[in-house]
């Protein structure tokens, strides 16, 4: 993997402390008028003038690293719109828009080429195997290179098996890569993989990330748990923490993130502290969001790791009492005999 | 996985025997096992009907419980729910000759505007394990769809995702549409999703909000025993 060290990411995280990342894109591109439905890689191609604005939103806030708009841009996503075979295109388009930015920016910009699930169940337990599963990152993976992305970055993944198909995938396309899971399920993800769990997952793998972590789940708290969990493993690799602007709450009719700008200015300093490298946000994470947060980080001093009281206290409780780690799993059923 | 334990011959077992290994089996997502054991209690003269309760949706009820109370993840309780659909199959078309009630029928869709349908296709997979009928009309449904859907489907619950906030509101839109067609009430209708809770369900006249696959298939069930109820009383 001594190729891969060559790559733009690894160079800033030789360089730097901390590099912020963006934040959503979804919320984002509401806001510029996408309709809840349609699918927002088809704006690549539609609107390119707003798929370079939502990435300048993240560059002039002081976003170090940008994700593409390609986070459906899996054939087994872009089926649903009957669009399977614009997997490639897109997802080169959209690296192609992001060259455009990182660019003109006048700094070193990572374009990270956004790479989401397939939204399948991965066999035996469902139908999606392996050896699809590959190919259709493979497909993206191809067109985001193409595309001229820096860096292929697997994002809101449940299922290990999917994460390593996303990995054999990337090394496929020669591509180095960062990936997250998503915490969303008391602690561990929907598949129940822990955060421990994710960690020996990365080092196993024959060519591990530049970089691994969390994105989205439920809220801030919980996502720095999570990342306590990673650190506690004495892991060297750099730690990705993308968490919510808070949770949606329905009031009086209407739905908004509780996560204001400060608010997100306090989790990325914490974050750091809790030994996340790369901090950026996730769903409801807008440029006001990120603009704070980059100061934070900027004028504020490292402090020590918080302890989860300490996280509680600033961000708001967790979600759940554990997070599933270490001596606190239940014990075992007790079990029948078995047959052969 | 113990190797020291005897190897267990279902056929040698007695009844409550062979039921409280098929749960064990169910557990551990032993699909050859469990059909197998339906087919051993069909031979020993068992209904159809009782076989599906107490053998398979019991076992299904413990799978059930461990997931809500995070013992059990996602991957175990689909396998065990592969092999609950497994034994399933061997019984329906047994169950519609003796015409035995069904555990119920459900039409399950992402609301228009979502295409977020994992949360859904678990519950399919889950609600299918607890022997319930399920018919998924995948994503982006308008309120057209949903109610062509139940009544082709002949459903006795509608189930609604949403996984984004902007898409969640339209729950709202179709309730209200069963409301002014006057068909609301004869329908169980749930609904799930990550921004959700059960204010929001409560809010637009939902019967109840789900906050996973599991908990869906215990609301399902306990609605529609109370459906059965009203219906006997």
């Amino acid at each position: 993997m001594a190729a891969q060290k060559n790559d733009l990411l690894s160079r800033l995280l030789d360089e730097r402390d901390w590099l912020m990342a963006d934040g959503a894109t979804g919320t984002n591109l509401f806001n510029m008028g996408l309709e809840s439905g349609d699918p927002p890689e088809f704006w690549n191609v539609e609107f390119p003038d707003r798929i370079r604005a939502l990435y300048r939103g993240a560059v002039d806030a002081g976003s170090d690293i940008f994700l593409t708009n390609s986070f459906g841009g899996n054939a087994s996503r872009l089926k649903l719109h009957d669009a399977a075979d614009r997997a490639r295109e897109l997802s080169r388009i959209s690296a192609e828009l992001g060259r455009d930015v990182a660019d003109a920016a006048g700094r070193p910009v990572v374009v990270a080429g956004s790479v989401g699930p397939t939204g399948e169940i991965m066999a035996p337990m469902g139908p999606l195997t392996h050896e699809i599963a590959v190919e259709m990152f493979h497909e993206q993976a191809e067109g985001l290179k193409e595309g001229g992305a820096d860096v292929l970055w697997v994002e809101t993944i449940s299922a290990p098996e999917e994460f390593r198909a996303a990995a054999e995938a990337f090394a496929l396309a020669g591509m180095p890569w960062a990936g997250t899971m998503s915490f969303d399920t008391a602690g561990r993800t929907m598949m129940g993989t822990t955060s421990e769990a994710m960690v020996s997952l990365v080092e196993d793998l024959p060519n591990p990330p530049v970089a691994f972590g969390a994105n989205c789940g439920v809220g801030a708290s919980d996502l720095l748990r999570t990342v306590l969990g990673f650190t506690a493993q004495g892991t060297e690799r750099p730690v990705i923490a993308k968490g919510n602007a808070g949770i949606p709450k329905y009031e009086d009719g209407h739905i908004h993130y509780d996560g204001t700008p400060a608010l997100m200015a306090e989790y990325a300093v914490l974050a750091r502290a809790c030994g996340a490298r790369i901090i950026g946000g996730c769903c409801g994470t807008m440029p006001d969001h990120l603009r704070a947060m980059r100061e934070a980080l900027e004028t504020r001093t490292p402090g020590p790791r918080p302890g989860l009281d300490a996280i509680a206290e600033t961000l708001g409780g967790f979600s759940s009492a554990s997070d599933g780690t270490g001596g606190d799993t239940p014990p075992e059923r007790p079990r029948r005999r078995r047959r052969k | 996985m113990s190797d020291d334990g005897d190897d267990i011959i279902l056929s040698e077992l007695d009844d409550a025997e062979l039921v409280e290994q098929m749960m064990d089996d169910l557990y551990d997502g032993l699909k050859e096992e469990i059909e197998e054991g339906v087919n051993i209690l069909l031979g020993r003269g068992w209904a159809p009907y009782r076989i599906l309760t107490e053998a398979l949706v019991g076992g299904m009820t413990i799978v059930g419980k461990d997931f809500r109370d995070g013992i059990l993840f996602v991957p175990e309780v689909l396998l065990a729910a592969g092999a609950m659909k497994a034994g399933m199959s061997i019984l329906k078309p047994l169950l519609a000759e003796t015409g035995a009630p069904t555990i119920g029928r459900m039409v399950i869709g992402t609301v228009k505007g979502d295409i977020h349908d994992i949360g859904q296709n678990l519950v399919t997979m889950m609600m299918e394990g607890a022997g319930f009928e399920v018919k998924n009309i995948g994503i982006n449904n308008p309120v057209e769809s949903y109610i062509e859907a139940i009544h082709e489907f002949d459903a006795d619950i509608l189930g609604m995702s949403a996984l984004l906030t902007t898409t969640m509101p339209y729950m709202k839109v179709v309730i209200d549409t069963m409301k002014e067609q006057g068909i609301r009430d004869d329908f169980i209708v749930l609904v799930g999703g990550a921004p959700l809770n059960e204010e929001f369900g409560r809010a637009i006249g939902a019967d109840a909000y789900c906050r996973d696959a599991a908990v869906a298939v215990e609301t399902a069930k306990e609605f529609i025993a109370r459906k059965h109820n009203q219906a006997s009383a």
